[in-house]
């Protein structure tokens, strides 16, 4: 988290699937997919959500799964 | 044999009974294929993400086998040929999960007819005590609900600053 004051401070952000009651990566969970989409429907990129490399990955791909079976959109108008 | 988790999509004007006739009917050729079915999952009529074949909402089914490649296959084919059915999209997986899906415990959250109460689902808090004028990098994640795209320019801004 950065605080307030210090713009030029940053703490290290930790993964939010690294942890050990992190929540399982599943195309079905489209409440938690949702978190990591933009209002347009694409993919947040991991340098702000803080999501480690190989998590981002296996979210990438849940992801594109949720949106082939229509859980999720390709494009928000 | 591997394991296999099936879901597709029915047209939204068949009943509920029709869809749940086509689980069978898809279920029975698993088994005649040689293969176990370890769970058999309707979604219920689900609002879609963007129009199929000018639907707008269709009937989720799920299905997870163990099957051999050959049963999945004439799976597939079947699920083509019906015209009832909008989508399919198969998936192997590592290991079957024997408790009902995410879909089948918030059935109750997404309104979906006759309120299925199959255990609750728990929702992702915001973290408490963070003010709402804290500029913080985890916010867009914590409170997704409330997310405005304001807040994300605004952290983008801020990184290429400190750069």
């Amino acid at each position: 988290m950065i605080s307030g004051r210090k713009p030029f401070f940053r703490r290290h952000k930790s993964c939010p699937f690294s942890s050990p009651d992190a929540p399982k990566i599943d195309y079905k969970d489209v409440k938690l997919l949702q978190r990591f989409i933009s209002e347009r429907g694409k993919i947040v990129p991991r340098r702000i959500t803080a999501v480690s490399s190989k998590k981002q990955r296996e979210l990438s791909r849940a992801i594109k799964r949720a949106r082939n079976v229509a859980l999720l959109p390709f494009v928000v108008d | 044999m591997p394991y296999y988790e099936s879901v597709f999509i029915a047209r939204q004007d068949i009943s509920s009974i029709q869809a749940e006739e086509i689980m069978e009917k898809m279920s029975s050729i698993i088994t005649e294929g040689g293969g176990t079915v370890a769970k058999s999952e309707y979604w219920g009529l689900k609002t879609l993400a963007y129009r199929i074949k000018k639907n707008r909402k269709g009937h989720y089914l799920m299905l997870n086998v163990d099957a051999p490649a050959a049963a999945i296959q004439e799976l597939e084919r079947n699920l083509r040929i019906n015209d009832d059915i909008l989508r399919l999209m198969t998936i192997k997986l590592n290991e079957i999960d024997e408790t009902p899906s995410i879909m089948m415990q918030n059935k109750k959250h997404n309104g979906d007819e006759r309120g299925h109460k199959v255990g609750s689902y728990q929702e992702f808090k915001p973290k408490e005590g963070v003010s709402a004028s804290e500029k913080t990098i985890t916010k867009p994640l914590s409170n997704s609900e409330t997310k405005n795209p304001v807040t994300e320019t605004k952290l983008v801004d801020e990184i290429k600053e400190e750069k």
